[in-house]
């Protein structure tokens, strides 16, 4: 079951650049949240801190709070744990190039030490059907590397990955932008598929996309959050002049 | 304009006719030493290779005959030494500086030391080993103090040290940074990481860097002229001197006999077919582990 995600006060620096200021917000469970925003806007940074994916940059600081469920992720847990808890699937596909199929799917269960073949399987199998990749992989599964699949392929690849480790929160950054429109599509229909198991955070560049899949909606704008609310209000109504400007293409 | 287009054409056509006749050349230009020292050396050494060569030691100054089995057991076990202690070294060291040790003050001394460590000629690393852990009696290494096939041995490894650690790190940081944070992203310690997903998709790089030190310093004759010595009977103890191809060839070459001089040229051709041979079963066993389509 996914959980909720309360972020308060978050700020964020790359050395001296103030890449996050002051963002609170409240990301409801098992639903999909999209974030849009121009280039730069610091949306991937954002849900780097969510995973505290941020830290592993060694310019990289972060102040707030950020809460999973009831778990203050910055005072109550290792990176380690939270990530465990927090899968990522990242804007260009990233399978483990010399590992199979398998071997990638299975590779954080493995990674962590779990070894029961039986059940290895069964995860494999069930994270490449909710990532609709089974069927063109199945035959191959431990002959072909990860990196012999195609892009849009790949990227499911890198979603089963995530999923296989059975995260409560699914972060994806701009998931699709490699990616066709059959590819695409087919990764929009498993974020619907998802969201029942899963909270999930999308960042897209797309506004259609993000209109389809996401029950809510939030812009950011030179590192801060300028409108946070439910998709439809977002596209049809915003209450912000920058928002309006952003979704209706007026704006450099 | 017609005639215009077609003269460049024609310059295009010549100009790629000239590029690949380049290329062509280079390429002969590179393989060519390689393929005249090779025939050369089967011209001068492939008749004196018999049954014997692989299974007699050499005789006694002046008598004809005899063959290198010592020096190529010996040199086998030199080269088992100097690889245990090079690569486990070097790949550490190339893997500090890469993964976590990167822009601090240590990562810079060790890469400065290795580089510098490169450029040491290999007399002088022999005139080193043999000052620090042969002449001195009491020493802080076993089978040290005295000439011994394991201070030959190290004094190899040593030389090893540099080309394994210096390529281990550059084929560590050729690893994207996305596949990094692919691991940590799915709750992977960062040492578990490095190990197992950083330095296996290196490892084909690595163990390319591995072969070439060891080629290296399977010909080396200077440092071992100081450690090992070199001996005219049958060793394989650690503890004593020992003897080597490269050894055996140079006291052959210099003798005043036909016979051995002949000797000389086969060990040479031994001793290469050997380390093509050794490269080429590690690069086999090491392939067959990685899969088709692996970038
Ligand atoms: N590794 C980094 N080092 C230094 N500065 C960075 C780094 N990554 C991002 N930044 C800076 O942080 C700011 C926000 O970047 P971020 O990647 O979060 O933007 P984004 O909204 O995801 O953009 P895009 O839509 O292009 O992916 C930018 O100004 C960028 O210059
Ligand atoms: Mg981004």
């Amino acid at each position: 079951m996914g959980v909720g995600i309360e972020v308060i006060n978050l700020n964020a620096w790359y050395g001296t650049n103030h890449t996050l200021q002051d963002i609170n917000l409240h990301i409801p469970a098992n639903q999909a949240t999209a974030l849009i925003g121009p280039s730069g806007c610091g949306k991937s940074t954002f849900v780097r801190c969510l995973n505290r994916m941020h830290e592993t940059n060694p310019i990289a600081r972060v102040t707030g709070t950020v809460r999973i469920g009831d778990l203050d992720i910055y005072e109550d847990a290792k990176p380690v744990q939270i990530r465990r808890r927090v899968g990522m699937v990242f804007q260009r596909p990233n399978p483990f190039p010399t590992m199979s199929i398998y071997d990638n799917v299975a590779s954080g269960l493995k990674l962590n030490g779990y070894t029961n073949r039986r059940v290895l399987d069964e995860i494999v199998e069930r994270s490449l059907k909710n990532s609709a990749l089974w069927e063109e992989v199945k035959d191959d599964l431990k002959k072909k590397s990860g990196a012999s699949l195609s892009g849009g392929q790949q990227q499911r690849l890198c979603i089963a990955r995530a999923l296989a480790v059975d995260p409560e929160v699914l972060l994806m950054d701009e998931p699709a932008s490699a990616l066709d429109p059959v590819s695409t599509s087919k990764i929009e229909d498993l974020i619907f598929e998802l969201k029942s198991q899963y909270t999930i955070v999308i960042v897209t560049h797309n506004m259609q996309q993000a209109a389809r899949v996401a029950e809510k909606t939030g812009f950011f704008l030179n590192g801060r959050m300028v409108e946070f609310d439910s998709t439809h209000k977002i596209f049809t109504n915003p209450s912000d002049k920058r928002t309006e400007d952003y979704i209706t293409g007026r704006f450099g | 304009m017609r005639s215009e287009r077609k003269v460049w054409s024609r310059i295009r056509t010549l100009t790629d006719g000239a590029a690949t006749g380049l290329a062509v050349l280079s390429t002969v230009l590179v393989v060519a030493p390689l393929v005249a020292i090779f025939v050369y050396l089967i011209y001068k050494g492939a008749s004196s290779l018999s049954l014997d060569f692989f299974t007699k030691i050499p005789k006694p100054e002046g008598e004809s005959g005899g063959g290198m089995a010592n020096a190529i057991v010996g040199s086998a076990v030199l080269l088992a030494v100097s690889s245990a202690i090079g690569i486990p070294i070097g790949i550490g060291g190339g893997i500090f500086l890469a993964e976590f040790g990167r822009g601090t003050k240590l990562a810079n001394a060790i890469r400065f030391t290795a580089d510098v460590l490169n450029g040491v000629p290999s007399i002088v690393m022999g005139v080193a080993a043999y000052a620090l852990i042969v002449s001195p009696q009491k020493s802080f290494l076993p089978f040290t103090g005295h000439f011994s096939a394991f201070s030959g041995g190290v004094a190899l490894g040593i030389m090893m040290i540099p080309t394994v650690c210096r390529t281990t790190e550059e084929m560590l940081l050729m690893v994207p940074n996305a596949v990094r944070e692919a691991a940590l992203a799915l709750g992977v310690p960062n040492w578990r990481s490095v190990l197992s997903i950083t330095v296996k998709t290196a490892s084909p790089g690595i163990i390319t860097g591995c072969m070439l030190a060891f080629a290296r310093v399977a010909g080396e004759t200077a440092p071992l002229l100081f450690t090992a010595l070199g001996n005219q009977f049958w060793s394989t103890s650690l503890n004593e001197p020992i003897a080597a191809l490269p050894l055996q060839i140079y006291v052959y070459a210099i003798s005043p006999y036909d016979d051995q001089h002949r000797l000389a040229w086969a060990g040479a051709l031994v001793l290469i077919v050997l380390i093509v041979a050794a490269v080429a079963l590690v690069r086999y066993v090491t392939s067959r582990g990685v899969l088709k389509g692996a970038s």
